[in-house]
């Protein structure tokens, strides 16, 4: 049951996310990125990672959806034009991206007979209590200059979108 | 909070003491940013310098009380300290340069020195990291804080170019490098360093080779990026000519510099059991690097252009460091990565100064009669260029001497002999810039030529006097 459940979500985020990129008009863009992550939350859930799987439609399907949205509509972004791109990209691209899946098509299934099948919902360690206290115990320090990342982003958009220097 | 769990003490906070300065005194200017009016701006430049004055004491003070912090996360060791010590100090000098190009372009902000702090701050994270997450989180700290530093004058069309291209080629290598740092994770089950370098080497324990040489390629990739290594270098001399020449000074001194203390760290213990896999490509990854960056930088016209290409094939020389791959090479790196820091700021203390208002005279040509009319900042801005070429006294020749002798003790002979042919090749380059600013007669570009302001000299003689003293006195920093 689990794993055709999981069958059935991970095949829906790569339909997503292989939409996303396809999609012209960024509405319908962002909407795909939506279902990308709507599937991945359920994969955490089904790894027993209930709080990720929460905070992953909260944060990311919900709010950071919700500006990118609204961005989009701010600027009223019309359907993207289609360019040619460059020589090289034509000529390489395919080639170079069938390269890439087949070595990481080869690397997965030369893992695949080593590797233990996973059993779903047999971590238990993806509780809120668990998740709180690894990230205020042995993940302060990433957890405290996370803060001057998002501090940093938050002045990098004043600095170029806001302020008039004079 | 859990039975076990050990609240940091004192000395782990001394440990991360540069790091809490320079973000304490960033976000103290911030705040006095909107308080303080348009033509007193520059006493929060004042502030950041002594800042950076104060972080290098933290520093310092930090390397005193070596040892891990924060639960493993920091490990401050020699090499930390020595890196925490040159990024502030490549802070500070940058910061001297600012003023007066600042003043000039008339774009003087809190939000300028706010950002060369954080941007530092990050970099000193990363430097002294033991664990893959907060190594990552350092790095992004500091790029984002480069992205935005590249588009500071955003009403220039260059600048909007630099910073946007920077910052699209940026994401997509940090995604390489995030993507690696995935795979190692679920191949060991560890992002401490010592810890997957434990897994890696214990046979019984070991994944599959193919996993973690994956994993090896596309961290390699995000690091290959943040170096301008060959071929990943496309970015950088679209970068350092749109963004404003103390922001270029910045970008290839700073950032590099932390970027190699990481890739040095990572490679030399987390994959040190790989050794073999990586030692190809890192010596194929040095080679080209060195001929693209020397090769193309004899094409170029513009002197932001040039010192662009110049900082890839240094870039290079510096890879060869990593490639030998001992005890031996990772001191002439350490070497190396200071006086190029020195080097660079100089070279482009002397653009920021010489582009005046606009940045209207970058080009080759427009250095013509320099040598006549400004005799000290010709004889300065040359011992500079003969250190970029490797000329003994100078500390250029010393760094790369050390390399090339690690390179030679570790077998690397192809390497050694092309290495050395591409800093001949370089020597063009350089020499030309020289020939230009005292053989040639003066042209327009040195009418209105004004003084220079006080603080960029001091940047350019102190970047001038290290070249000199490293390169006399070596043992001061070895």
């Amino acid at each position: 049951m689990d794993a055709i459940i999981f069958l059935i979500f991970a095949a829906a985020a790569v339909i997503f996310g292989i939409n996303v990129v396809l999609r012209t008009h960024p509405v319908s863009s962002a909407l795909a990125l939506i279902g990308v992550m709507a599937s991945l939350a359920v994969i955490y859930l089904l790894l027993g990672a209930p709080f990720l799987a929460a905070v992953q439609v909260l944060v990311y399907a919900g709010a950071i959806m919700v500006l990118f949205l609204f961005v989009i509509m701010l600027l009223n972004a019309g359907s993207e034009k289609k360019s040619r791109g460059a020589w090289m990209a034509r000529l390489a691209g395919v080639p170079l991206l069938v390269a890439l899946l087949t070595i990481l098509s080869f690397v997965i299934f030369r893992m695949y007979p080593r590797s233990v099948g996973v059993k779903f919902g047999s971590f238990a360690a993806g509780t809120v209590e668990r998740v709180g206290s690894a990230l205020f115990t042995t993940y302060l320090l990433p957890f405290e200059i996370t803060s001057l990342l998002v501090l940093i982003a938050i002045l990098g958009a004043v600095v170029l979108g806001y302020k008039e220097l004079d | 909070m859990p039975a076990n769990f050990v609240p940091p003490s004192g000395v782990e906070y001394i440990r991360v003491l540069p790091e809490i300065i320079l973000a304490a005194v960033a976000t103290l200017i911030m705040v006095l940013e909107p308080l303080t009016p348009a033509p007193r701006k520059r006493a929060l430049g004042y502030l950041a310098l002594a800042g950076f004055a104060g972080a290098l004491a933290g520093a310092a003070a930090a390397g005193w009380r070596t040892g891990p912090a924060f639960s493993g996360m920091l490990e401050v060791d020699g090499f930390a300290t020595f890196f925490r010590l040159l990024v502030i100090l490549a802070g500070l000098l940058v910061t001297l340069v600012s003023f007066p190009y600042l003043r000039r372009e008339e774009a003087e902000s809190g939000e300028y020195y706010a950002l060369l702090l954080y941007s530092v701050a990050g970099q000193t994270i990363m430097v002294s990291a033991a664990d893959l997450i907060v190594l990552f989180i350092g790095l992004e700290i500091s790029s984002i804080a480069s992205y935005v530093l590249a588009g500071y004058m955003r009403r220039e069309k260059l600048a909007n170019e630099a910073a946007a291209k920077y910052f699209l080629l940026g994401s997509f290598a940090t995604a390489f490098l995030l993507y690696g740092i995935a795979l190692i994770y679920g191949a060991t089950g560890t992002t401490r360093l010592n810890g997957i370098a434990q897994v890696l080497s214990d046979p019984r324990m070991a994944p599959a080779g193919i996993l973690t040489g994956t994993a090896v390629a596309l961290m390699l990739v995000g690091f290959a990026f943040k170096i301008s290594a060959a071929p990943f270098q496309v970015w950088a001399p679209d970068v350092y000519q749109g963004a404003p020449s103390p922001v270029a000074a910045f970008l290839a001194a700073g950032p590099k510099a932390a970027a190699f203390a990481v890739l040095l760290r990572v490679f030399m213990t987390a994959f040190a059991p790989l050794t073999g896999r990586w030692l190809a490509i890192m010596w194929s990854l040095s080679l080209l690097t060195m001929i693209v960056g020397n090769f193309a930088a004899l094409l170029q016209t513009n002197i932001k252009r040039l010192l662009a290409y110049s900082s890839i094939a240094h870039a290079g020389y510096v890879l060869v460091a990593v490639t030998a791959h001992s005890e031996e090479g990772v001191q002439a790196a350490m070497f190396y990565l200071t006086v190029y820091v020195f080097m660079n700021i100089g070279a482009f203390a002397v653009v920021a100064y010489f582009s005046r208002k606009g940045e209207r005279y970058v080009e080759i040509e427009d250095l013509a009669g320099l040598g006549v009319r400004q005799p000290v900042l010709a004889a300065l801005f040359a011992v500079i260029l003969l250190s970029l070429i490797g000329v003994p006294p100078t500390a250029g020749f010393l760094g790369k001497f050390y390399i090339f002798q690690a390179a030679v003790k570790a077998d690397l002979l192809w390497l050694t002999v092309l290495g050395l042919l591409n800093s001949a090749v370089a020597a063009y380059y350089y020499l030309r810039l020289i020939v230009i600013m005292y053989m040639k007669e003066p042209g327009d570009s040195l009418l209105e030529l004004p003084g220079m302001a006080v603080s960029t000299r001091a940047a350019l003689w102190t970047s001038a006097a290290a070249v000199v003293v490293l390169g006399l006195f070596p043992a001061l920093i070895r």
